[in-house]
């Protein structure tokens, strides 16, 4: 096993995590380690192993490498007593002992189960976008975008731009949410002026609120994706099409805060101001601690970084910020809040859990995730999950089961 | 007040067998948890239906609870994933080959089949064993079974039956007329069947439970990569030694494809956490077997406690000083396998009939011998 030993260690290379190691670095020795090839999560995935965004780039050129140790490609499966995590890399199994830890795990994209939904083709926004970054050509293929929340139109936005004819973007919340939201932009300049952005270019994609999608169905001669039937107004159609790129909103990635035993509070990691959570050497930046966007994740970044490296005066100076990004995310979270209508969209023989294909009518005679799980094997699967769990929770109200390690598959001899 | 016949404590397999077994005589009967079917122990553990040969009451015990299960496995439904796998006692060297041919003689002598394999044989079976192990024995009746789904199979035996559940219920007082619950309320019973596993001494010390503490390892699907439950024959040490700490290599196929791997024995341990350095203990014993196994990848590792007795058998029939009061606990690593066998000791002794085995050597009463 190799072992490493630093002052303050960062899991996760997004926008909050390498905030805070810009911030940390000047005062306490810093690494940051995460399971990407690149820095920059999910927000800046590289495109071919290059980092494209300016922003990203930015953020980048600011770290100190003489200070921070970056290790990409290493996945934080464990811990091992209260100040050390296992981490697997390409090299075997990494021990990292740390004084401080910063918890920068972002979030993850939610799916719901609807008829269709685990067909190839059928894709998370997210999903889509990482592949067409990965390489997969979209150049002229036809593609629905679907589910809610921003994320919807920076993939059509990106997709577009590849190439793609995006039929359509179909949102779920309802026209009047939106419009509250969207008076609530002009007290935040910098996002207005990103969403008007894209919505500009965007011209000529029907972009449809109260609208989802109800199936995603095959041609009767190959198990190859057609078309999806759109509901709206009472009216349902249907859209031929390649590809279907279908997610609703983000989940926080809370497992590890969890297996470490740090507080959750409504499915958040609990934090002070300075976003420390209830473990006395572990603080929590970004997704995890509230879906509030990218300028709330560097926010959080610089003060988690500050305060866990000694500096509460300078994190103190950013509380103001951070506030007022916060209450954006309020907003976007109301904004974007699920409609009921979506917990019905799965039938009796729909998979609910695609690890352990747990059909629909499997689950409605359970009354927890924990019997689900032991009976049915909801949720037993290889993603721990993390799909279904955030489906179960809205569907059936349940709320997620305990977490156990590893918190990702792991190779035996590394366990 | 209604008055049940029985009311079980424990909603584990034990419990849901004494209902099933109890309910299907005509008792009235009440199971009781306070977290649901099969929550505890039952959930932890990894159904393997296996004869044990440890001493001749285990012997017994297992042999006719395996035969109960191989009648019960005719109606159980297909999600209690009832597999023939059959297990193989596999001997490192020559020295456990001698233990391999005294175990087929008296499986022999019994009527269980059995099959010595030699070092060609072993590796023929289950290719991804390391090479230069002695040989093993084959035991095709063993069977393993998702103990979850069997238990609430159990379970709606019984309700079919007009067993009634109260499955968020704790039990906090035995007394000579039933149960009392934490919510303040009563249950009359004219028996009371303690099958609360590892917790069946919080409410009565007298039963001499102690947790022992095991970690499973359950991996992603690699199909085919095991054929048989793997069991190496140092298991009975670990098993039944009764040494602080001990680890052996015992790994079941799955028939979604995943494989458990066990297993570790920990007294002492209170806290239910992955404790590293007995879960390297014991992955490392099964790497020493399995060669390929370290670059297959693990889903999850969790604990659970078993309940162990000083002598390895379990308590099963009236608790002394307690006129109403039957155990049915106690049953360390074989719970799954002994449950059907123990529901049946515990209905004869209710109906007082005899039994198909002596019930003596599991009694409460009984005086131990340590071993």
């Amino acid at each position: 096993m190799n072992r490493i030993s630093t002052d303050i260690l960062i899991v996760g290379g997004g926008a909050a995590g390498l905030s805070a190691a810009v911030e940390a670095s000047a005062k306490a020795k810093v690494t940051n380690v995460d399971d990407n090839p690149n820095l920059g999560g999910q927000i800046w995935r590289a495109e071919l192993g290059k980092v494209k965004s300016s922003e990203a780039k930015h953020l980048i050129e600011q770290i100190d490498v003489g200070k921070v140790q970056i290790i990409n490609n290493a996945q934080v499966f464990g811990s091992n007593g209260v100040d050390k995590l296992l981490a697997e890399t390409t090299d075997g199994n990494l021990e990292l002992r740390f004084e401080k830890l910063i918890i920068a795990t972002g979030a993850r994209e939610r799916f719901l189960p609807f008829p269709g939904w685990t067909l190839p083709n059928v894709l998370g926004g997210g999903g889509l976008q990482a592949l067409v970054k990965g390489g997969l050509n979209i150049d002229g293929k036809r593609v629905v975008v679907a589910g809610t929340g921003p994320l919807l139109l920076a993939v059509a936005d990106y997709l577009n731009a590849k190439g793609a004819e995006v039929l359509l973007i179909a949102e779920q919340t309802s026209a009047a949410k939106l419009r509250r939201f969207a008076r609530g932009l002009w007290r935040q300049p910098a996002k207005m002026i990103e969403a008007a952005a894209l919505r500009a270019r965007l011209v000529g994609i029907p972009y449809k609120t109260d609208c989802w999608v109800t199936s995603a169905d095959v041609s009767s001669s190959s198990r190859v994706l057609r078309s999806v039937s759109v509901f709206r107004n009472g009216i349902t159609r249907t859209v031929e099409c390649d590809y279907l790129a279908c997610g609703f909103h983000l989940v926080p990635n809370i497992e590890l805060a969890s297996l470490l035993g740090a507080r959750i509070e409504n499915g958040f990691v609990a934090v002070d101001e300075f976003q420390h959570t209830s473990l006395e050497n572990v603080y929590c930046a970004g997704e995890p601690t509230g879906i509030a966007g990218v300028e709330s994740s560097l926010i959080e970044g610089k003060i988690a970084g500050l305060a866990g490296s000694g500096q509460p005066d300078s994190a103190r100076s950013h509380f103001a910020a951070r506030d007022k990004v916060r209450r954006f995310g309020e907003a976007l979270n109301k904004a974007f809040g699920l409609r009921s209508e979506l917990k019905t969209l799965a039938e009796a023989d729909t998979i609910v859990c695609r690890c352990e294909d747990v059909k629909y009518k499997q689950l409605s005679e359970y009354g927890n995730s924990r019997e689900a799980k032991l009976q049915a094997r909801c949720g037993m699967g290889s993603c721990q999950g993390r799909v279904c769990g955030p489906a179960t929770e809205f569907i059936f109200g349940w709320k997620p089961g305990s977490v156990r390690p590893p918190i990702f598959p792991v190779k035996l001899k590394n366990l | 007040m209604k008055t049940f016949d029985v009311a079980i404590m424990g909603a584990g397999i034990v419990g849901a067998a004494c209902a099933a077994a109890l309910t299907r005589e005509g008792l009235s009967v009440v199971v009781i948890d306070a977290n649901g079917i099969a929550s505890g122990t039952t959930a932890a553990g990894m159904g393997h239906i296996v004869v044990m040969d440890d001493t001749k009451a285990q012997f017994a015990l297992t042999k006719y609870s395996q035969d109960l299960w191989k009648q019960l496995a005719q109606e159980m439904p297909k999600d209690c994933e009832y597999d023939n796998c059959g297990t193989i006692w596999v001997a490192a060297n020559d020295e456990e080959m001698t233990e391999v041919r005294r175990k087929h003689e008296l499986y022999s002598a019994n009527s269980i089949p059995s099959e010595i394999l030699g070092e060609n044989g072993l590796r023929d079976a289950e290719p991804n064993l390391r090479e230069g192990l002695a040989g093993g024995l084959l035991v095709p009746g063993d069977t393993v079974v998702y103990q979850l789904t069997a238990t609430k199979f159990l379970i709606e035996k019984a309700v079919a039956k007009g067993a009634e559940l109260r499955l968020a219920d704790r039990v906090v007082t035995i007394t000579d007329d039933g149960v009392m619950l934490k919510n303040g309320e009563s249950i009359s019973a004219s028996i009371v069947v303690n099958a609360a596993g590892a917790n069946a001494a919080e409410l009565m010390p007298q039963l001499n439970i102690k947790k022992r503490k095991g970690h499973l390892v359950i991996t992603e699907r690699y199909e085919g990569f095991v054929s048989h439950q793997l069991v190496e024959l140092g298991y009975l040490r670990s098993a039944h030694g009764n040494d602080a700490d001990s680890v052996a290599f015992n790994v079941q196929p799955r028939s979604t494809g995943q494989m458990l791997l066990g297993s570790s024995r920990q007294f002492d341990a209170e806290t239910g956490e992955v404790d590293r350095e007995i879960l390297g203990r014991m992955t490392a014993r099964a790497f020493a077997f399995m060669p390929r196994l370290p670059e297959l990848s693990a889903v999850r590792v969790w604990t659970g406690f078993r309940s162990a007795t000083p002598d390895n058998l379990p308590f099963i029939g009236k608790i002394l000083g307690f006129e109403n009061v039957y155990a049915a606990a106690g049953h360390e690593g074989l719970g799954i396998t002994t449950s059907l066998g123990t529901a049946e000791l515990i209905t004869d002794a209710l109906l007082g009939r005899k039994s198909q085995i002596s019930p003596e050597p599991y009694l409460p009463s009984r005086t131990f011998i340590e071993h």
